[in-house]
């Protein structure tokens, strides 16, 4: 998918070399179209041997029934150590205790930010904790002008949001995914927070759309922090002047009470159930899963490698950029494993949306939200009891 | 009325040569609305896929659903302001533009033509986005322009009471070049003798329009008007594009909505059940546009 399918296919002239008699046809399918390309593939029963899929995607080619389990496999393997894959990372995969795909890169949210700015308002480095955070973007925001801005966070992306209430506590879901949990306090105290962070004008409300040139913006310093991933360290080193490349630094996330957790992202391998090469797709995924050939499609593409082993080298040990990655990634947590999340999170950012507009009022939003979820989740519910009684 | 009567081998023969056609009708539009009819009335989605049998009969469950979410009114409310504000909007332009362009006083009159036309056949999305550059708040050219005039900085697709008009400005500038050129067709069928006559019996130019032009126009106004409004109350391509139905959903349109429900989430069933209100909307505002037409008459 995107740049990784192109690059994949540089990648298996070797793996090739190794196993003679297998051909490995690659098919690229940009990330856009990816999604519903291979939902119309499994109803046309034209399902790849594997693929690439973005990791909060598992849990619904897991309700589709599309997927095999792979547990038995990496039992056996030499070349894919569980132990040596982030676990917060591997668990994005396991859907009710079994094991769907193996992490082939990772993904997660840190914080770019202008170490100049945060230098001059008397910050040597990030805060860890919500309060310091604050207190420091307040300084900031007190030697900006009106509109310029501490922090970006377009109001059309759910991470932000889900990010905090995860930090507070909040499991987002509760009674095993059944049910919304948006209304209870956790997620409230991290809503309350996120809300204040438009009301007290440290952000800007924008939406993605209305930031034309995110690069040119943080050069000007009309922003000073934007929560982004990996992908932008590659943008901020290349866009950004030479003059400006000492002046931005990447940290993890601050949390509630001291550093805080951030989303497991990135894409994982998955062996599709009507293969009928199970045993060659696998020999593929564990020559892709293995520490060198992560280096070596880290050094292609920048996607950073879901191999700890592979965190060693001094390509990536060196580079300065990645190193909040490194420590954030050992403080990931996966989103719901639910087939609706992706339509759950949209919900999330909408009613935020309202609540910073003060078109509603924070209380009212989150009931509105928890409602909203639970009526998604019906079907759920109703599967969930109906498997229950046929098991019985 | 006088009855025709048809020998009867002819109409057999009549049959025999509408067959193809009536078979691909059949087959590619009745037989596929038949079968979203059906599935309006189950909550097929992604679990159905996996199993059918995870589908269940849900009667009218899917329209009662609908018609009790906020976000199917607000989409409706949407649509109808894009239509009845953006379609009245757009045969006002397209008539001006042809009536400028029928006198005899315009020159380079096929120059003028093509311009108002060529944004009527220019690619939709690849128009939506350079209309985005065109609205941004602090770079656009548009409020660059208004600067000058002392308009401070209108946040045009990022407010919400502002983005459906940026919407309905941009449409109309799209497509006022068709309906214009099906006018100057129009106005190019009146027969010049009447404006003569008109003219010596000493009806100024306003009586004129209105006592000669527009009566004679009154069978093109009722094309254009019904073809406009069915085509804006299938409004998608320019909110999916420009604002993805934000900011707040206010330029959420009706079928935007089907089409999230349906492609992006998968719920078909309940999409299936927005694409048949919407259909019985299209059809009530169409009869009621005839039904004023004819009266006027």
């Amino acid at each position: 998918m995107g740049r990784e399918g192109e690059v994949v296919s540089e990648l298996i002239p070797a793996f090739e070399k190794e196993h003679p008699g297998i051909k490995v046809e690659v098919q690229q399918i940009p990330w856009s179209a990816a999604h519903e390309k291979l939902l119309t593939a499994f109803v046309g029963d034209a399902t790849p041997d594997i693929a690439m899929l973005g990791n909060t995607w598992v849990p619904e080619f897991v309700a589709l029934d599309a997927l095999e389990p792979l547990d038995s496999l990496v039992a056996r393997s030499t070349d894919v150590v569980r132990s040596d894959y982030f676990p917060g990372i591997w668990s994005t995969n396991v859907v009710d205790g079994a094991t769907y795909g193996i992490p082939w890169y990772v993904d997660t949210q840190v914080i770019f930010y202008r170490s100049d700015l945060l230098a001059k308002a008397g910050y040597s480095q990030m805060p860890s904790t919500w309060a310091d955070w604050r207190q420091a973007m307040q300084k900031i925001k007190s030697q900006m002008s009106a509109r310029q801005y501490p922090l970006l966070i377009p109001i059309t992306e759910w991470r932000p949001p889900v990010i905090l209430g995860v930090q507070a506590g909040s499991p987002l879901l509760r009674d095993n995914g059944r049910r919304g949990a948006f209304h209870e306090p956790q997620f409230r105290s991290a809503f309350d927070f996120y809300a204040g962070l438009f009301h007290d004008g440290l952000a800007p409300a924008f939406s993605a759309s209305e930031i034309s040139n995110l690069y040119q913006e943080f050069e000007r310093g009309n922003i000073a922090m934007y929560i982004s991933g990996p992908w932008q360290i590659g943008e901020f080193t290349n866009r950004l002047p030479k003059e400006m490349q000492d002046k931005w630094m990447t940290a993890p996330l601050p949390g509630m009470n001291g550093p805080g957790v951030s989303l497991a992202g990135g894409a994982s391998l998955s062996l599709y159930r009507r293969s009928t090469h199970k045993r060659e797709a696998w020999l593929l995924m564990e020559y892709l899963s293995r520490p060198d050939v992560q280096l070596r499609f880290y050094k292609l593409t920048g996607d950073l490698p879901a191999r700890r082993e592979a965190w060693r080298d001094t390509s990536l040990a060196s580079n300065r950029y990645a190193q909040a990655f490194r420590e954030q990634l050992d403080r990931v947590v996966p989103t719901p494993k639910v087939p609706e999340w992706e339509q759950i999170a949209t919900k999330v950012f909408e009613y935020g949306e309202k609540a910073i507009r003060g078109r509603m009022t924070v209380e009212q939003a989150l009931v509105a939200l928890d409602r909203d979820v639970d009526a998604l989740l019906e079907k759920r519910r109703w599967l969930m009891s109906r498997r229950k009684l046929a098991t019985r | 009325m006088a009855r025709l009567s048809i020998p009867s081998e002819a109409n057999t023969a009549a049959w025999f040569f509408l067959a193809p056609a009536l078979l691909l009708i059949g087959v590619f539009f009745f037989l596929p609305v038949a079968a979203s009819l059906v599935l309006s009335v189950t909550d097929f989605d992604l679990y159905g896929i996996a199993d059918p049998g995870n589908t269940r009969f849900v009667g009218l469950q899917n329209y009662s659903k609908l018609l009790q979410t906020p976000d199917f009114w607000a989409a409706l409310r949407n649509t109808f302001y894009f239509a009845f504000v953006g379609g009245p909007l757009t045969i006002a332009v397209a008539l001006g533009a042809a009536l400028l362009l029928s006198s005899k006083l315009v020159r380079f009159k096929g120059f003028f033509r093509t311009i108002y036309f060529t944004p009527f056949v220019t690619t939709l999305v690849a128009v939506a986005i350079v209309w985005r550059y065109l609205y941004h708040t602090r770079y656009g050219l548009i409020n660059y322009g208004l600067s000058y005039v002392g308009i401070g900085p209108i946040d045009w697709l990022g407010d919400p009471d502002w983005a459906m008009p940026a919407i309905i400005l941009m449409a109309v500038w799209k497509s006022f070049g068709y309906n214009m050129l099906i006018f100057i067709a129009g106005l190019q069928s009146i027969p010049e003798e009447l404006y003569d006559a008109a003219e010596i019996d000493g009806a100024g130019p306003i009586r004129r329009f209105f006592s000669i032009t527009l009566p004679m126009l009154m069978p093109t106004l009722v094309f254009v008007s019904v073809v406009t409004m069915i085509g804006y109350f299938q409004l998608f391509a320019e909110p999916y594009v420009m604002t993805q139905g934000g900011p707040l959903r206010s330029t959420t349109s009706v079928v935007l909505l089907m089409y999230e429900e349906g492609f992006r989430w998968w719920r078909m069933g309940y999409a299936a059940a927005i694409a048949f209100v919407l259909f019985v909307v299209i059809l009530i505002a169409t009869l009621l546009q005839f039904r004023l037409q004819k009266e006027r008459a």
